[in-house]
């Protein structure tokens, strides 16, 4: 590194404003060497992906200048940060599934020939580009068919065809396994050997660690310190990020399982293709005890959950709850026996983001006594049942008829956790309860899943955080594609790297093992 | 009964399919397009209405057939531009927006009208253009295929033409493939610095083209003057074959051609004493007849592939717990 | 961060803003119409501004307009607050009225049953037309807006049949049904004006209206499934339950409206074709927000302009059809969320920058 200190990449002074008022950069300075992979680290909502979108040409910041390699630029499209250089790889992403790998890599610089699309030039130079950086991809596959890890390697080399020379990662490993992430470090490595400068954006500080030069740590809004990676520890990093010290671990008792109160016996299910998802999965669910579930997103969880919470039929196989079959039941009877759910994706199951808290909280219990008379809603008895969840759940808001969308992320998740925390449930169904929300509404929510635990309630946490599940989980299994390939009794022991290993299916259980978890 | 039948054996019946066909099959190709970059429109009535009005006016004061068509296809345009405006910049609401350009161009065609002529009922008194019979000379002599494919409208053929045209267009072509990009995941186009709003833009001009030429066609081909509201829910009815075509150009087209040919059945009964009323009702009920039906295919579909699989998967596991 | 009750405020100022210059820009291309095509336009503009003040009956025929519109209104913001763009009200007003004249020509009543015989008959038609596009959206995947329009189609011939036939009288001298029993007519309550006593049952249906959506549990699962039906289902809601019924009921008012319409306007149905209740109920509800309370203020607005363009079309050489231009054009703004974005969001950020300024001052 000859020009080490050389910044192919200045932002200066960003504010940027969204249209609520919300302000997700005060002044940033960010500054990135050439050559280097930077860290960019920060607590959900710190306003990490703003400033690379706004570093994309996606955002339009309020105040501001940047200059990439010593020129002021003004960047007001992903087009314009592609030709000068910049390119993004999205948490989300950004792929067509239904197209095959080549025709998403050469979308906006299509080949042509006498005007019409040139399919064959398109795979060639996804081969070419492919095996030049050492990412090995099938451009006649089509998207929808690949690993995560694969769509990943597609995203990257996506880039790489146009030629950029700083290549920004969001999040980039939280859907890998530890695996996945090990793979994508070498190649990241590879490609910074190769002159590629890399801004890499995490909050998982070991990764931070293992891999960046440098790193900025933003905190609401504001850039709190660049510093070079050797000379921070992680609770440097984590202090700076939090602003205060460690974080603290929910504290855990050994748990007291108590009777049977949710079984699963030989479920099985096909999806509208036709496809099997689910093969023949059984467990048992106790009182008092948390069941985790470990896999790689898209192996069974969401239909394991939706069948239970009645969204979803049962097609083969049977679920107990309480010794009662659910066959049949509408997801309200299901929940009038005492079962409440959390469910993946927030935004489409679990809030109405239009609506107030009060109508959100509300949901499954407005025909309940207390809550209604005569088919007309007690709206005063409804507001102040509201105030006291916002109270117990610590929920920053304007009061009980505030909109949800106006809140946080994770001041949402804690409205589904008051509404579903608050049914003194028997049964609760997790799933990724603390996805992508901030260090403090995780910390409540976790602590609140383990004092449901011990008043007696079934708990099955499905996570894609191996952590959260190490941290809450009194057993374990493991899914993949569609079955228990694993099943872990107490959790003493076990490490990452092993759950890793029987999620991508490079080891599984015997069948008498496997079969611990529910005879 | 009897000439009833005798007439839907007949060429006269395939020749009227293809003439009540005609506005559905260009309509609807336009739909399709706009459907596949991602947004839904139901303006369609408006753009043929505004077109047809257009597409007279236009004619009628140069008597010149081709800036008639020009005319009608610019004020289709103009409505499918208002759309996109109002739907990708402004951010509307596409259901409501379509429901108020709808009501402008059944309100505003009769207010242009009265203003041009002082009729605000039809255009009988302006001296409009109609568009050429076509006779393709070998074609015409085969029997039966000539009598039915030679001598038709030149719109008929322009139909005919746009179903291989939006074919290739959506499936060879760089626009195309943006296009069904776009419609899948707008965030990954965008991402690519690709901006969807153009390419919605340009999938909403060229079915504003098609739905141009079909409206140009009911005043100019199908009848020979404007009346008010004389799509008469037409630019619905290709929605539905669009619909029910699964977005697909080919079954589309089948669709549009289902409907034409209701249209045409409706007229055959005119032989027999049905109530007129019945005979005028049967294209739109036929509309929904063919919603319905796709609809419990759907439904059978899917119930079909759970239980197969459901009963394969327990096949199975008898025979591993024989082993 | 800038307080939410200021941003909130801003919103407000901006929605306003927006909807009278929604009203404005509509009534500015009015004007140029009216200029380009009368030879008197100011007399033009000033029946059509001023007309509908000039003489009772015309102030009383607003209100007659209004009465119908009333019933659309509402039942097309149950069900646009539900999100289901059902344009069956259309229909459903139209052959509510053919089933109340049915009734009101066919069966003798009572004075005091007779109408609302007639009324009950329209209305479950009226719930009929309406569920069924509820019925095949929810069952049968087809998309509702198609197959309401479709519908509407279906209910005008079906009408017309009914009309033409069994109901016709060969000795009105045009396609008009027997005369109604006197027992069945809604009498009239101002002199001088046409205005009956559908406007009593008229408000009755705004606060019945506005009592469901706002206060009952039915009208909860109604907002609830509308505002996101996932999150409804996942919350042990009935979605489908939820969309069938609340159209039904959309329709039940409007085939209501249909009957009312009928007995206190007219001695016997002479409509030639749709009357465009239901899509001007469409308009009515866009601009109240799909709020019941506010039908009644947007329901008066249409019905003064409409009275204004008849005015003038009857006494000037402008045609009656510019109410339709200024319709459209106000629900296009007025569903414009963007309109006007940028500079609201100019001046939010501006007021959010002096304030981390003065905040970082202190």
């Amino acid at each position: 590194m000859a020009d080490g200190n050389e910044y192919v990449l200045s932002m200066q002074n960003i504010t940027k404003i969204y249209s609520d008022g919300f302000v997700a950069n005060k002044n940033i300075d960010f500054s990135v060497r050439k050559g280097d992979i930077h860290g960019l680290v920060g607590e959900n909502g710190a306003g990490k992906s703003t400033l690379m979108k706004v570093l994309f040409g996606q955002e339009h910041p309020e105040t501001g200048k940047i200059f990439f390699k010593g020129k002021e630029v003004s960047i007001s499209s992903p087009l314009a940060a592609l030709r000068l250089g910049i390119g993004m790889v999205h948490q989300h992403f950004m792929l067509v599934p239904s197209l095959t790998v080549a025709e998403n890599m050469v979308f906006g610089v299509e080949p042509t020939k006498f005007g019409f699309f040139d399919y064959k030039d398109a795979a060639r130079r996804t081969r070419e580009v492919a095996e030049k950086f050492g990412l090995p991809v099938d451009p006649d596959m089509r998207v929808r068919d690949l690993y995560v890890g694969q769509k990943q390697r597609v995203e990257i080399l996506k880039m790489l065809l146009r030629n950029v020379e700083v290549l920004i990662l969001d999040e980039p490993t939280a859907v890998l396994t530890p695996q996945e992430t090990q793979e994508l470090f070498v190649q990241l490595v590879n490609l910074k050997k190769q002159g590629y400068t890399i801004v890499f954006i995490s909050h998982k500080l070991g990764e931070i660690k293992q891999i960046c030069d440098r790193l900025t740590v933003l905190r609401d809004g504001r850039s709190i310190a660049t510093v070079d990676v050797d000379s921070v520890s992680e609770q440097d990093i984590s202090r700076m990020m939090v602003g205060r010290n460690a974080i603290n671990t929910v504290v855990k008792t050994p748990a007291h399982p108590g009777e049977v109160r949710l079984s699963a016996r030989h479920l099985n299910y096909f999806n509208a293709f036709g496809k099997q998802v689910i093969r023949d999965i059984s467990f048992d669910l106790r009182a008092g005890k948390i069941l985790g579930v470990a896999g790689i997103e898209g192996n069974g969880q969401r239909e394991i959950s939706e069948m239970i919470t009645g969204m979803d039929r049962v097609q083969s196989g049977e679920i107990r709850i309480g010794g009662t079959p659910i066959q049949g039941k509408t997801v309200r009877q299901i929940r009038e026996m005492q079962l409440s759910h959390i469910s993946e994706d927030r935004m489409t199951y679990g809030v109405a983001a239009d609506a107030s808290i009060e109508d959100n909280v509300i949901a499954d219990r407005y025909y309940k006594k207390g809550y209604s008379r005569r088919g007309f809603l007690s709206r005063k008895a409804i507001r102040s049942e509201t105030e006291r969840l916002i109270g117990a759940f610590g929920i920053k808001c304007d009061g009980p008829r505030a909109m949800v969308k106006t809140l946080s992320g994770g001041n949402i998740q804690k409205v589904v956790a008051a509404r579903e925390f608050s049914n003194a449930p028997q049964v609760l169904i997790a799933n990724q309860p603390t996805r992508g929300i901030d260090v403090g509404a995780s910390e409540l929510i976790r602590g609140k899943i383990v004092a449901l635990r011990d008043e007696g309630a079934a708990v099955l946490l499905i996570s894609a955080d191996i952590t959260e599940l190490m941290e809450l989980s009194d057993s374990l299994i493991v899914l993949c594609g569609g079955q228990i390939v694993a099943y872990f009794e107490s959790l003493e022991g076990v490490t990452e790297n092993e759950l890793g290993e029987y999620m991508l299916g490079l080891k599984t259980q015997s069948k008498e093992e496997i079969g611990r978890c529910w005879k | 009964m009897q000439s009833v039948f005798g007439y839907i054996f007949s060429t006269d019946f395939v020749v009227a399919i293809l003439r009540m066909s005609t506005p559905l099959i260009l309509c609807s190709m336009g739909v399709l397009l706009v459907r596949k970059s991602g947004i839904v429109c139901i303006a369609f009535e408006s753009m043929m209405l505004a077109a047809s009005f257009g597409g007279v006016l236009g004619s009628a004061y140069s008597q010149n057939l081709f800036v008639g068509l020009l005319c009608g296809v610019a004020l289709s345009v103009i409505f499918a531009m208002l759309f996109g405006y109002f739907v990708l910049v402004l951010r509307a609401n596409n259901m409501l927006v379509s429901l108020a350009l709808n009501t402008l161009g059944s309100g505003g065609t009769v207010f242009m009208l009265f203003a041009f002529t002082g009729d605000r009922g039809s255009s009988t008194n302006l001296h409009s253009l109609q568009f050429p019979d076509i006779e393709i000379p070998l074609l015409r002599e085969i029997p039966v295929v000539g009598e039915i494919l030679s001598g038709r409208n030149l719109m008929t053929y322009l139909a005919l033409l746009s179903v291989p045209v939006v074919y290739f267009l959506l499936m060879k072509t760089p626009l195309g493939l943006r296009i069904r990009a776009v419609g899948e995941n707008e965030d990954a186009a965008r991402s690519l610095g690709s901006s969807p709003q153009r390419i919605r833009f340009i999938a909403l001009l060229i079915a504003g083209v098609l739905a141009g030429m079909a409206g140009c066609y009911m005043s100019m081909g199908y009848v020979s003057y404007f009346t008010r509201d004389m799509i008469s829910g037409r630019g619905f009815i290709a929605i539905a074959a669009q619909n029910l075509g699964g977005s697909m150009p080919i079954p589309t087209l089948i669709w549009a051609l289902v409907f034409g040919a209701s249209n045409a059945i409706a007229n055959a009964f005119q032989a027999i004493n049905l109530p007129p009323e019945f005979l005028q009702m049967f294209p739109y009920a036929a509309t929904i007849i063919g919603l319905l039906l796709v609809g419990m295919k759907i439904n059978a579909d899917e119930k079909r592939v759970t239980r197969r699989s459901v009963e394969k998967s327990r096949a199975g596991a008898a025979e591993e717990g024989n082993g | 961060m800038l307080e939410v009750n200021r941003v909130k405020k801003i919103d407000a100022i901006f929605f306003v803003i927006r909807d009278l210059l929604a009203v404005g820009i509509a009534l500015v291309v009015s004007f140029l119409l009216i200029f380009i095509v009368s030879d008197d336009a100011w007399e033009a503009l000033s029946l059509f501004l001023f007309g509908p003040l000039q003489t009772v009956s015309r102030v009383g025929y607003i209100v007659e307009k209004m009465i119908p519109l009333l019933f659309t209104g509402v039942g097309v913001s149950l069900m646009f607050r539900c999100k289901q763009v059902n344009m069956g009200s259309e229909g459903a007003f139209y052959l509510g009225g053919v089933i109340s004249t049915a009734v009101a020509v066919k069966l003798a009543l009572p004075a005091g049953i007779h109408p609302v015989a007639c009324m009950i008959a329209a209305g479950l038609v009226g719930a009929l037309v309406c569920g069924t596009t509820a019925v095949l959206h929810t069952k049968f995947h087809a998309l509702t807006i198609v197959t309401s329009l479709m519908l509407n189609y279906i209910c005008l011939y079906f009408g017309q049949y009914l009309i033409n036939n069994p109901l016709w009288d060969p000795s009105a001298g045009f396609q008009a049904s027997y005369k109604y029993a006197e027992t069945a007519l809604l009498p009239k309550i101002f002199s001088r004006t046409n205005i009956h006593a559908g406007l009593f049952i008229a408000l009755l249906a705004v606060v019945f209206g506005h009592f469901l959506i706002e206060k009952s549990t039915l009208g909860y699962k109604i907002r609830t499934v509308g505002y996101n039906p996932k999150f409804a289902a996942y919350a042990g809601i009935n979605v489908t339950a939820t969309i069938i019924l609340c159209q039904m009921i959309g329709g039940f008012l409007a085939g209501l409206g249909g009957a009312v319409e009928q007995l206190g306007m007219y001695k016997r149905f002479e409509y030639a074709g749709l009357s465009g209740h239901g899509s001007d109920g469409v308009m009515i509800a866009v601009i109240a927000g799909n709020n019941p309370k506010y039908v009644p203020i947007s329901a008066l607005f249409l019905a003064y302009v409409s009275v204004g363009a008849e005015t003038m079309a009857r006494m000037s050489d402008v045609p009656s059809e510019v109410v339709s231009i200024v319709q459209s054009i106000i629900i296009m703004f007025v569903v414009a969320e963007k309109f006007l974005a940028g500079w609201k969001h100019k001046v939010i950020a501006g007021q959010s920058i002096k304030q981390m300024k003065t905040s970082e001052v202190k």
